[in-house]
This record gives C-alpha cells, sequence and structure tokens, in this order.
C-alpha cells in the first residue's frame, strides 16, 4: 500500500476513551494514535498562547471554583482540549464520568433534550468530597461543545437552567462563532476568545513534535506549515503527520506541505491572470474549466488570486477595489453553495474587464 | 474500493444493500440506503434531504459503538460518506466531534465534489486528498483497454472524440461509447457521438431564447425547463448548461454581463426552495440584456 494512506491508521482519540481502551484489551495499537489526539494538552499548562484563559482557569482550579464559561474562536486553536484538561484537573479521572457531562453537535440537543437531561444531571447536587473521602469541587460541569449549531429555542431553554441550578453546576459553552450564541446567554458567561495560535508557538510545538517523533524536516516546510495553517495547530499537525507517512525517513520539503494542504501551484494562479488579461473571453473558460477539472477547489482558487492581485503593480487602486470587492461577493456566494464554475466566471471576468480598461 | 480491499483483504466485497430507519425527534419516520460489507457502509446523507442531520448522528454512532468482531486484521471500521458537499450545515456541525471521539472505532471517508462547501472545523479534522480529473488522454486509453476486453476494436479517433465530449468524466465516456456501440458496430473512426437527449433539449431551449425574446417564448421555455426539471436534472447542471450556450451567442462586452445575472441568480437558486423561479428569472433577465443590446446596435447602424 501507498504510505500515503497509512497516515489514519488504527488510533484512538479522547484520552478517557484510551484508557478505557488499553484497560480492555493491551494490544500494541499505542503507535498508531494520530498525533493530533497524542500531543492532545493534558493539563491546563500544556495549552499553548491561550494565556488569558489559562491564567483565569488556574486562578478558579486553586480555589476549586468556575464561573460559566464560554469559549470561542477559529478550529484547532484548544477550546475543547482546555475544558477537558480543566476537568480532568479537578476531577481525576474517575469521577470525570459522573461529574461532567459533555454533550456536543452529535448529540441529540433539542430543547427537550435541554430541559431533561441536563436538567437530570444538574438537579442532584454533588458533595464536597470523592467517595473515598478525597476532598473535590462541589459542583458539576456540561460542557456544551459546538454550541453554534444549538437552535436558538434550545438556548433559551438553556437560560433558566443556568439560573436555577447555578449552585450545583457550571455551564461550559463551546463555540467557532460567538455571534450564534443569543445574547441572554452570552451574557451569563465568562467569555475567552481563542486567538489562531501564533507563528512563533505553532513552530515551537512542531518542532517539539519532529524531535519526538524523530523527523527530519527543512526548515522551509515549517515555514509551509504555517503559511497554509492559518494558526489552526490541528491542521497543522495533521498535514505534518500525512507528509512524515509520505515521507517516511526522508526529510520534509516546502512541496510535500503544499501538496498535501492542496496550495495551488503559483503557475496555476498566475495563468488565471495571464488569460484576464488577453480579454478573450473564450481563453478564460478554457482556463477556468481546467482548473476545477484539476480538482482545486473555487475558494482555495479566489484565495491565491487575491494575494497575487493585491500586488499587481499596474492595476490601480479603483480598478483593484472593483475587483476585490467581487472577490467578496463571490467568496459569500460559494459558501451558500452557489456554482463554482458560474461563480469563477462572473469574477473573472468582471477582472478581465477591470484589466483591460 | 480499491483503498478498503487493501486494508481488509476481499471480504469487503461481500456487499449488502441495507434500509435503514430512523425516526426524527419530530417523530417523522425516515428510510435511507446503505450499501455496507463486515467493514465498512456506504451512505450518501443527502438522501434525505434536510433530515441529513439524524442519519449523521445516529448511523456513525451505532456503527462506532459495535467494535470490529474479528479484530484481527485493523480494529477500524470505515464509514464512506459520498456528496459531504451537499450536507446540511446541521449535518457537518453534527461530524465534529464524532470524528474526534471515535477514531478509535471508526474512520470516515468523506468524498465531495468540491471542498468549498465543507465547513473549515470539518476540513480541519480531514487529511485532504485531491483527486484530478482524468485528461482527455487518460480517458482515451480506458476506453481503449475496455473495448479490448469487450473484443471490441475502437478506432483511436472515435475514442478521442468521446473523450473530448465526455466532459471529463469516465462514467460519462462509456456510457457515449456503449451507445455508440449500440448505434453501429464496427465502429467508424467519424461516425456520429451523441449526446444525451437532455443536452440536445437544452441546447435547442438555448437557440428559442435567441431568437426571440417575448413573454410568449418566455412561457414556451419554461414549458421546456420544467420538463428537464420532471426528469431530474439538477437545476445547476440547468444553469451552466444554459449558461454555456447562451453565452456562445453573445458579443464580447455582454458576455461579462450576462456572466455576472447567471452568478446572481444561481446563486438565489441554492438559497431559495423552487428552482424554476429563478432559472425562469435569469431567462427573462437574459432576453432584456440581449433585446437591449441587439435594438442598440441596430440603432447604431442607421
Ligand atoms: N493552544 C493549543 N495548545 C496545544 N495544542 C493545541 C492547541 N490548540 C490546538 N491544539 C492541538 O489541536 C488539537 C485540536 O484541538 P481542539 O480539539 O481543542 O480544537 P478546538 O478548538 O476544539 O477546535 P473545534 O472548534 O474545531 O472544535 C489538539 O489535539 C492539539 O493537539
Ligand atoms: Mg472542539
Amino acid at each position: 500500500m501507498h504510505p500515503f494512506f497509512k497516515a489514519r491508521e488504527p488510533g484512538q482519540s479522547t484520552s478517557k476513551e484510551k484508557a478505557d481502551k488499553i484497560d480492555k484489551d493491551s494490544k500494541p495499537t499505542r503507535k498508531h494514535i494520530p498525533w493530533v489526539e497524542k500531543y492532545r494538552p493534558r493539563t491546563v499548562d500544556d495549552v499553548a498562547h491561550q494565556d488569558e484563559v489559562v491564567s483565569v482557569l488556574k486562578k478558579s482550579l486553586e480555589g476549586s471554583d468556575l464561573p460559566n464559561l464560554l469559549f470561542y474562536g477559529p478550529p484547532g486553536t484548544g477550546k475543547t482540549s482546555t475544558i477537558l484538561a480543566a476537568s480532568r484537573s479537578l476531577f481525576g479521572h474517575e469521577m470525570m464520568k459522573t461529574r461532567v457531562l459533555e454533550l456536543n453537535a452529535s448529540d441529540e440537543r433539542g430543547i427537550n433534550v435541554v430541559r431533561e437531561k441536563v436538567k437530570n444531571f444538574a438537579q442532584h447536587s454533588a458533595s464536597g468530597t470523592t467517595p473515598d473521602g478525597k476532598p473535590c469541587p462541589p459542583f458539576k460541569i456540561v460542557i456544551l461543545d459546538e454550541a453554534d449549531s444549538m437552535t436558538s429555542a434550545a438556548q433559551a431553554a438553556l437560560r433558566r437552567t443556568m439560573e436555577k441550578e447555578s449552585k450545583t453546576t457550571r455551564f461550559c459553552l463551546i463555540c467557532n462563532y460567538v455571534s450564534r450564541i443569543i445574547e441572554p446567554i452570552a451574557s451569563r458567561c465568562a467569555k475567552f476568545r481563542f486567538k489562531p495560535l501564533a507563528e512563533e508557538i505553532l513552530c515551537n510545538r512542531l518542532k517539539d513534535i519532529c524531535d519526538k517523533e524523530n523527523i527530519s524536516y527543512e526548515e522551509e516546510a515549517l515555514k509551509a506549515l504555517m503559511y497554509t495553517s492559518e494558526g489552526d495547530l490541528r491542521k497543522a499537525i495533521t498535514y505534518l503527520q500525512s507528509a512524515s507517512r509520505l515521507k517516511g525517513e526522508e526529510s520534509i520539503s516546502k512541496q510535500d506541505i503544499y501538496e498535501i494542504a492542496g496550495v495551488i501551484d503559483d503557475g496555476v494562479i498566475d495563468n488565471l491572470i495571464k488569460v484576464c488579461r488577453s480579454n478573450s473571453y473564450e481563453k478564460v473558460e478554457k482556463e477556468v474549466k481546467e482548473v476545477i477539472f484539476a480538482g482545486h477547489s473555487a475558494s482555495q482558487i479566489i484565495g491565491q488570486l487575491h494575494d497575487k492581485i493585491v500586488q499587481l503593480e499596474d492595476l490601480g487602486d479603483k480598478q483593484k477595489s472593483v475587483i476585490c470587492e467581487k472577490l467578496a461577493v463571490v467568496d459569500k456566494c460559494l459558501m451558500d453553495g452557489a456554482d463554482e464554475y458560474i461563480q469563477l466566471m462572473a469574477l473573472l471576468s468582471i477582472m478581465m474587464k477591470q484589466m483591460s480598461l | 474500493m480499491c483503498l478498503l480491499r487493501e486494508l481488509y483483504g476481499s471480504g469487503v466485497e461481500k456487499l449488502r444493500i441495507e434500509q435503514h430507519n430512523f425516526t426524527t425527534p419530530s417523530n417523522k419516520k425516515l428510510e435511507i440506503s446503505t450499501i455496507s460489507s463486515n467493514y465498512h457502509i456506504e451512505v450518501n446523507p443527502s438522501d434525505v434531504g434536510i433530515q441529513d442531520r439524524v442519519v449523521i448522528q445516529e448511523l456513525i454512532k451505532t456503527v462506532a459503538q459495535v467494535n470490529q468482531l474479528d479484530s484481527s486484521q485493523r480494529d477500524f471500521k470505515v464509514v464512506i460518506l459520498t456528496e459531504v458537499d451537499k450536507l446540511t450545515k446541521d449535518a457537518q456541525h453534527a461530524l465534529r466531534r464524532t470524528m474526534e471521539k471515535y477514531m478509535a472505532t471508526c474512520r470516515l471517508i468523506l468524498c465531495c465534489n468540491s471542498t468549498s462547501k465543507v465547513i473549515p472545523a470539518i476540513r480541519s479534522r480531514c487529511l485532504g486528498i485531491r483527486v484530478a480529473a482524468p485528461t482527455v488522454e487518460e480517458i482515451t486509453q480506458v476506453l481503449q483497454n475496455i473495448c479490448k476486453k469487450e473484443g471490441l476494436t475502437l478506432p483511436v479517433e472515435l475514442a478521442r472524440r468521446i473523450a473530448d465530449k465526455s466532459q471529463r468524466n469516465i462514467r460519462r465516456a462509456i456510457l457515449m461509447c456503449e451507445a455508440c456501440r449500440v448505434q453501429q458496430y464496427p465502429f467508424s473512426a467519424d461516425q456520429e457521438v451523441s449526446l444525451p437527449d437532455w443536452e440536445l433539449f437544452l441546447r435547442e431551449t438555448a437557440n428559442q431564447i435567441i431568437q426571440q425574446q417575448s413573454p410568449r417564448r418566455l412561457l414556451e421555455v419554461r414549458g421546456r425547463i420544467y420538463e428537464l426539471l420532471t426528469h431530474l436534472i439538477p437545476p445547476d447542471v440547468i444553469m451552466r448548461g444554459l449558461l454555456q450556450e447562451l453565452i456562445s451567442n453573445c458579443d464580447g462586452e455582454l458576455k461579462t454581463e450576462v456572466v455576472q445575472s447567471a452568478a446572481f441568480f444561481e446563486h438565489r437558486l441554492q438559497l431559495g426552495q423552487k428552482a424554476i423561479f429563478h432559472i425562469e428569472a435569469f431567462i427573462a433577465k437574459f432576453m432584456a440584456i440581449y433585446k437591449r443590446f441587439m435594438e442598440d446596435n441596430i440603432a447604431d447602424l442607421f
């Protein structure tokens, strides 16, 4: 089998399940764990770059109390990891099962569920000691991961519950877009924004993993990873692992990363701009079809086109602004699921017109 | 399929089609058919329209929670979801944490025509593999191989012409080749390669629009579009086909304008419910643009 596909061999997911699994059948599956899970932060201290959250959380951990929390930010910045790590250090591994309720978008979360499940869970008061007598925080945690996919009706139902059960239960909501959370809920929580990870930190993390996994790489490759992952550490790690499977013992180069990340070759983009200059609709159409047939995604194309267009020297500001405006419209339309061919043609025909002015 | 065979051996070829039933929270019954073996299961969740979220939630959980019976080979199952780009945003969200949680027992392979419509949170969890459409040369080659296996002789020129018209789609090329075979055998190098009926129909429709721009013609054209829709030709395919046919009849200046309005209405079409409204609106708009242009030109002549 091609080594490329081995990237996703048997592996395991959250540490909780992993522990379960290893108890049950101690098969040596360890080496196949995807690195994203293998290097998921185990403690709050491990979480990189999100200093604000970490310091607040650590304070609360010392005082054994938590406010209601709302985490938001782009994918792969550590939201889920942070709360899991925090609850682990509060309750320890065993207690987590009884004290933490994790509901995510894969669970049914209509109004009824919020009313029933959350309420039932929250109702029973939690004692301040573990079954074997050690002290522990006297509350439970409900984690609502991916809360932006909850309907606003369900969120509204949550309001009352949150207040009523505030003695025994802390809520932690996690989402990508804070604007999808209704205001009354947001105002009941301490809000934390998870920033995309800074290049330096990404870089250190990746180097760390490379050292531990014995991978050789070129500096350029790391740069490429920074660029393609856009602050999403999970993406960066996934790319890195795929690249290392692809290359085996050899060192990873910039080109490998671009290949895996689906970055389009500069030549292709330059070519698109060139045919726009030719002012021939037929030529543009042929080129667009070619690019789409090659399997490149339209959103990737317009992203890279944008980078190029902003830098073009022979276009006036006015022309650039017209093009960029259209670019924004096209982007939105693509997000809504509009046809790639038609949208790209619309964009390029505007470019064609602007360039021939 | 080939990848799966590599993973599990020939066991995956014992396929069966199953009907799965789900009940939505609002007690609606859903039915979806899946193709599965002991090791994998293939579903097209968009078959059930906007209820796809329920399917994702239930199906993956049941698959993931049942551990592999004979775990001698691999200890995970594979779920193949096709046409992921047609999933609702809701369903995509439902996939997110599930993918992470059940990574121990189940891996997902997501297939889609374009990643533009897949939310970033999912893309961050996957390794993207771009599969480019085959080139004309490759299709020609494939056609010749098939014909050789079938004991037919296929002239290179014909194979190439079929490949040219196949829109780089192998399935389409093979079907067209079969059609040619029915038409005439032995093949001749210059025999006609016929397009699917509906494409000819669409081309004719476009011609009618070019010939005359009037409310009456619009009404006639609407009938034809309805007919295409009732034959389950997807609306975006109709739009794209119409646009290409119409554009080839326009002058340079006009092209930009027409494409803009096509882009506008096709976007609306995706957001809306009734495709016919938007296709018709586009045609009306085109008629207006085209007519104005022609009149201006004639005025210029005198
Ligand atoms: N700040 C961070 N510090 C250390 N590791 C991180 C950090 N952010 C992300 N990671 C890595 O990325 C992986 C995914 O992170 P996590 O699941 O917390 O993302 P998320 O913010 O919940 O994303 P999503 O919005 O898609 O759910 C982790 O397993 C870890 O390896
Ligand atoms: Mg998460």
